[in-house]
């Protein structure tokens, strides 16, 4: 499921980025063109030539979609084990130990709650830093926790997404969570407790094919990457170069997958907008 | 007919002196004795071969050509089978059966992938890699069997969701979250059977159940074996090494309890005995479903959602010092 994790990872770590990056220039994942870097940061982290949208860090997007200091993070503390004793080329131990260390975070997601122009949600913002955001079992406990509040307060659960997909290290029990969390929101859907997406970029494979797609409302941000199976393997499996725009956020919308793509300079005020006719 | 595999080169090769000696016509003592003694030693080779499967051996039987599939154990197991085709809104995904059958004595709903065995029916059914359309029929299937109150049969067998343009077109992800989902909370028992290959979420898309059952040799995993050697050793070659890492046999899920019972097959696998398989697999299931049919749907629905609530392995902080 994490298949898509290996070839296109656009965050600011990856090391194979060329040297421009480093200082005072950025590379667009999208256009490719070298951009300074503070006008990026200026933009929201968007792109001033084509508007790609660059992936943001969970504490920048809790900044910018909740009401200053009205975030209150819930269940900072569970951490993943390793079920399977799982060893590849380096142990799984080890590389969750490494992830903690870099991010500060025991796993790829934070939840909580806070306020959208005053109104109370229910939060959870998926870490692309911390091993591609993949979902094990830590990411869907916690969305399930998210969503065993929201149906205990009512608030709306707004859920931010940016991940490669199942966590291949936690094996079959990752594969579980997809199981998991769809079948919490289920029940939120039962309970009339509604639920938003915001798909950034990029996300796929099992988080796709389970939470992300269950939203009673999907947004997602401008020229994101959003699908199933990765681009590469895709590429593959049937031998064909892939269309330019094929599975970016516009063509995702054409093809009526998502509801609306909003730009991110827009979307605290989307938002407020669409929660206030569920209330 | 046999089709071996590799590791079971051994066994080829006191078949085919078995063959060779009876095919010869000779009569004489000496020869029915080599053959009674070869016999003996094939029984003791096959125990000990597949006693001791690995992990990546078990995946290659798991994907054995001769494979038992759905239709096979529809066909041996139920009567009055009726195949349903189509989503009613863009297509008939052969990797994906269905229909409605007479299983000891109730009506149920069938539902399965279905790979296929002849080089061209396999390219029909796409190899049992369903596309959107092929999930789609798969829950319109099951709300018609939550509509007339007939428990539902799942029986996985696909490497996998198909991974191509016109399946991201149509919504591949949102087709296996819709049936997650709806399987959570559909209101007739469901028993699921890995009969092959559990292959990730295309797998699961028919496997949220109330109880989900393996065949000893089946596998059921988050990604092949090939696909994470090659994104975590950097190396296809190293799926064997994957194989064993994910954890991915049946025992295995059944230690994690991810399932909730293993069926034996057997010596050599459930296309040794087809039959024998369908009977036993017959037995079992039967009995985990009269189990569950005893059941009022509140207290169904809440068991399976405590179920799937409790998968995953996680820590909780130590409470906070008072
Ligand atoms: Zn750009």
């Amino acid at each position: 499921m994490a298949w898509f994790k290996k070839h296109r990872m656009p965050i600011p770590e990856t090391p194979k980025r060329p040297k421009v990056v480093e200082g005072l220039w950025l590379k667009c994942n999208h256009c490719r063109e070298i951009v300074y870097r503070k006008e990026v940061e200026r933009n929201n982290k968007v792109c001033p030539k084509c508007e790609y949208h660059f992936p943001i860090s969970v504490a920048e997007r809790i900044t910018m979609l909740v009401d200053l200091g009205t975030f209150k993070e819930w269940d900072a503390g569970i951490e993943p084990k390793d079920p399977l004793v799982f060893t590849d080329t380096s142990s799984y131990r080890d590389r969750l130990k490494a992830q903690q260390e870099k991010t500060g975070r025991k796993d790829a997601i934070v939840i909580g709650e806070g306020a959208v122009n005053g109104r109370r949600i229910a939060l959870g913002v998926l870490d692309f830093s911390f091993m591609g955001g993949s979902m094990g079992s830590v990411v869907g406990e916690k969305i399930c926790l998210a969503v065993d509040r929201a149906l205990v307060s009512r608030n709306p659960l707004v859920l931010v997404t940016a991940s490669g997909g199942a966590r291949m290290q936690e094996g079959i029990l990752s594969l579980m969570q997809m199981a998991k969390t769809s079948a919490a929101v289920a029940r939120l859907g039962e309970a009339g407790v509604p639920f938003v997406s915001i798909l950034g970029d990029p996300t796929f494979g099992g988080v796709t094919a389970s939470v992300a797609m269950l939203a009673d409302v999907i947004i997602a941000e401008p020229k994101a990457l959003i699908g199933f199976a990765g681009p590469r393997v895709i590429e593959q499996t049937i031998k064909q170069q892939l269309p330019d725009e094929f599975q970016r956020a516009e063509f995702l919308l054409e093809h009526g997958i998502v509801d609306l793509i909003v730009e991110r300079k827009h979307l605290k005020e989307t938002l407020t907008t669409v929660l206030s006719h569920f209330q | 007919m046999r089709d071996y595999l590799e590791f079971e080169q051994p066994i080829r090769e006191i078949e085919e002196r078995i063959e060779k000696l009876t095919g010869s016509g000779a009569t004489r003592g000496s020869v029915q004795d080599e053959i009674r003694k070869l016999k003996t030693r094939l029984a003791h080779t096959e125990i000990e071969l597949y006693s001791r499967l690995t992990p990546w051996q078990r995946t290659q039987l798991a994907r054995h050509a001769l494979r038992p599939s759905v239709l096979d154990y529809v066909g041996a197991m139920c009567r009055d089978f009726v195949e349903l085709h189509g989503d009613r809104a863009f297509g008939d995904d052969r990797a994906i059966v269905g229909g409605l059958a007479r299983f000891n004595g109730r009506s149920v709903m069938v539902i399965g992938h279905q790979k296929g065995k002849t080089l061209k029916e396999r390219m029909q059914r796409n190899f049992g890699m369903p596309n959107p359309e092929g999930y789609r029929k798969a829950l319109r299937l099951m709300k018609l069997a939550e509509k007339f109150k007939r428990p539902l049969l799942t029986f996985i067998d696909t490497p996998g969701a198909y991974p191509g343009i016109g399946a991201e077109e149509r919504g591949q992800a949102e087709a296996i979250a819709r049936n997650l989902l709806v399987m959570a909370r559909l209101k007739v028992p469901i028993v699921s059977v890995v009969i092959g290959e559990g292959g990730s979420g295309g797998a699961l898309a028919l496997a949220v159940a109330d109880r989900v059952l393996m065949l000893e040799h089946a596998v059921y995993s988050v990604i092949s074996p090939e696909g994470c050697a090659a994104i975590l050793w950097n190396n296809p070659a190293k799926a064997p090494e994957a194989a064993a890492a994910l954890k991915m046999t049946a025992h295995d899920l059944l230690n994690l309890r991810v399932i909730d019972e293993v069926i034996p097959e057997p010596v050599g696998g459930a296309h040794r005995d087809p039959h024998g398989m369908a009977e036993r697999a017959a037995k079992v299931l039967s009995a985990h479903l009269s189990q569950l049919e005893e059941l009022p749907v509140a207290e169904l629905l809440a068991r399976r959602y405590e179920k799937y609530r409790r998968m995953g392995a996680v820590a909780e902080p130590p409470p906070p010092a008072s």
